[in-house]
């Protein structure tokens, strides 16, 4: 279930890389025969950056994070993740939607992560409070997701990731579902949570504009097979303040640029289906 | 919003300005409608009652066969004060709790063994599937054989009856969880009994308990068809001991009391429902 391999040193504990893949490749059977979803993908996470993916639709970034997450498993190739401590969990993952469980209260949800761990009560707890303080949950803490509204469940799930400290944040497209002020309100809280804890962070998005709003870099990929691409450096300083940056000569520039290499790959990907 | 007033400024067809304007709802207030409906569902069970009475009292319907209200009072109340309807009652209840939980135990244990595990569902599907569209009351004379004609009998009845729903409720219950859950428990590290508990049983209860309440009105069914054979009391034997003395209203009699039983009984699950699924949107 880990995607660690403990047989062979782990070449990410020298250094200062989180993640490390090495030739993986994910091929899925299909009634229309063999379709590859990630092939030969080598690609760098480093300690305590925030990555984001975009690529076009299919090109297997969300295969990828799965893979990533443990949920499922490559068909070749490596991949290494950099442990700093025996009682953490490798990955915790933020879905993309409804996925906080019903049957539980907020605050329930947030330590299920913890419970998980059999983590004692007391400890539990202290950490869940200080998460709903962070996302602005604790009014909240007793209510169940039913009566939320979306951006509150996300908080949720985003507050649920981040108190199971693990040594990976993974993010499948978190606020792909939400209206647009939502989507910035909930940017800017994970930006504050993020700040604070440092951790390293693999961002999946499909707007070119979160990502570079959210990142340190940003990887492209290829329509399918998924491959990389381009890895472009987000120079823009922090804290960055999600509003103005959009105004900024430089975030134009990488906008267009990123927007570039994107829609080459949608258009090959089109072309490919007609 | 019903109605709109139309009105046009006449200055020819190219540029004609309409005027819509809402005309003001008339009528009575939200409160007064609601308060009306609730008379009107009171009133006519009543207005039924007084239709049955008066067509009765004027020959229209055979007081021999159908009776009339009143007469059906006379009897009803007398076998309340006595305490005979009672103990009738008391003891089709706990026949009927009996026999619910001797079927919704192993209905859910199984359910949900054959939700969870692929080998133990293909297993006992094809049993499930083949013997559930068996009449339970076409296996009354086995039962009777097998069990006897005590007390036996009738709480297996309905045990058979409600293990059944339940059963099928409990694995669809744990089967229609969302894929998503499973992952996010993997993701966070459940180990297989904390996804049992975490997962797929509170996933499952709001289908179990659907299961459930249909397992309770077959139950209600089924104690009428127990007690036909060999029971000395119960409801259901006050029918059909009166359906042998010909004794219309005391017939009638037991027929209002398995109502008010079955309502009671829904209340009582309903109840349970909101302390064990306080998450469930309503």
């Amino acid at each position: 279930m880990q995607p660690c391999q403990v047989d062979v040193p782990n070449p990410v504990d020298a250094g200062d890389i989180a993640v490390l893949t090495s030739h993986l490749t994910k091929t899925f059977e299909s009634p229309s025969g063999t379709v590859t979803a990630l092939d030969d993908l080598n690609i760098q996470v480093r300690r305590g950056e925030f990555i984001c993916i975009v690529g076009p639709s299919g090109c297997g970034k969300t295969t990828l994070l799965r893979i990533m997450a443990g949920l499922e498993k490559q068909t070749s190739g490596r991949i290494y993740v950099h442990r700093s401590s025996n009682n953490r969990p490798l990955t915790a993952m933020v879905f993309q939607s409804d996925s906080i469980f019903p049957w539980m209260t907020v605050e329930r949800n947030v330590g299920y992560g913890l419970q998980m761990q059999r983590l004692p009560k007391k400890q539990r707890e202290e950490t869940v409070k200080k998460l709903l303080a962070m996302t602005g949950l604790t009014a909240f803490a007793q209510s169940y997701p039913h009566q939320l509204s979306g951006g509150m469940k996300q908080r949720v799930n985003v507050a649920r990731a981040f108190a199971a400290d693990p040594e990976i944040l993974l993010m499948d497209e978190p606020f792909g579902l939400l209206d647009e002020q939502n989507r910035l309100i909930l940017q800017k809280e994970l930006m504050d949570i993020w700040q604070e804890s440092q951790k390293t962070t693999v961002f999946i998005t499909h707007s070119v504009d979160e990502a570079l709003v959210l990142g340190d870099r940003l990887l492209v990929m290829t329509a399918q097979p998924g491959k990389v691409k381009r890895i472009i450096d987000i120079d823009l300083e922090r804290p960055r303040d999600i509003v103005s940056l959009r105004g900024d000569r430089r975030f134009i520039e990488l906008y267009s640029e990123v927007w570039h290499l994107l829609s080459e790959e949608v258009r090959r990907s089109r072309a490919r289906q007609e | 919003m019903s109605d709109y007033v139309r009105k046009t400024s006449g200055r020819g067809f190219q540029d004609e300005v309409v005027v819509l304007e809402d005309v003001q709802e008339t009528g009575p207030s939200l409160v007064a409608k609601r308060t009306l409906f609730r008379l009107i569902t009171f009133l006519s069970p009543s207005l039924l009652l007084v239709l049955w009475e008066v067509l009765a009292r004027l020959n229209v319907i055979d007081v021999r066969l159908f009776s009339r209200p009143s007469l059906i009072f006379q009897t009803l109340f007398p076998l309340m004060s006595s305490g005979e309807l009672f103990r009738h009652a008391w003891i089709s209840v706990q026949r009927i709790i009996l026999g619910f939980l001797c079927g919704a135990v192993p209905g859910v244990v199984l359910g949900l063994s054959m939700g969870l595990f692929p080998p133990v569902r293909a297993s006992l599907m094809p049993l499930v599937a083949s013997t559930f569209p068996i009449p339970k009351l076409a296996i009354m004379p086995l039962i009777l054989i097998v069990f006897g004609l005590g007390e036996a009998s009738k709480v297996f009845t309905i045990a058979i009856g409600v293990f059944y729903l339940v059963l099928i409720n409990s694995m669809t219950g744990v089967l229609s969880i969302d894929p998503i859950f499973l992952d996010v428990a993997k993701n966070f590290g459940a180990s297989r009994r904390q996804f049992y508990l975490t997962v797929a049983l509170p996933g499952s209860l709001p289908m179990i308990f659907a299961g459930l309440k249909l397992g309770m009105g077959t139950a209600l069914l089924l104690i009428v068809a127990a007690e036909l054979s060999a029971a000395q009391a119960g409801v259901g034997w006050m029918v059909w001991r009166a359906y042998d003395m010909f004794d219309i209203e005391r017939m009638f009699s037991a027929l209002i009391t398995l109502a008010v039983m079955g309502y009671l009984l829904s209340i009582a699950l309903d109840a349970l429902e909101k302390k064990i699924i306080p998450w469930k949107e309503r």
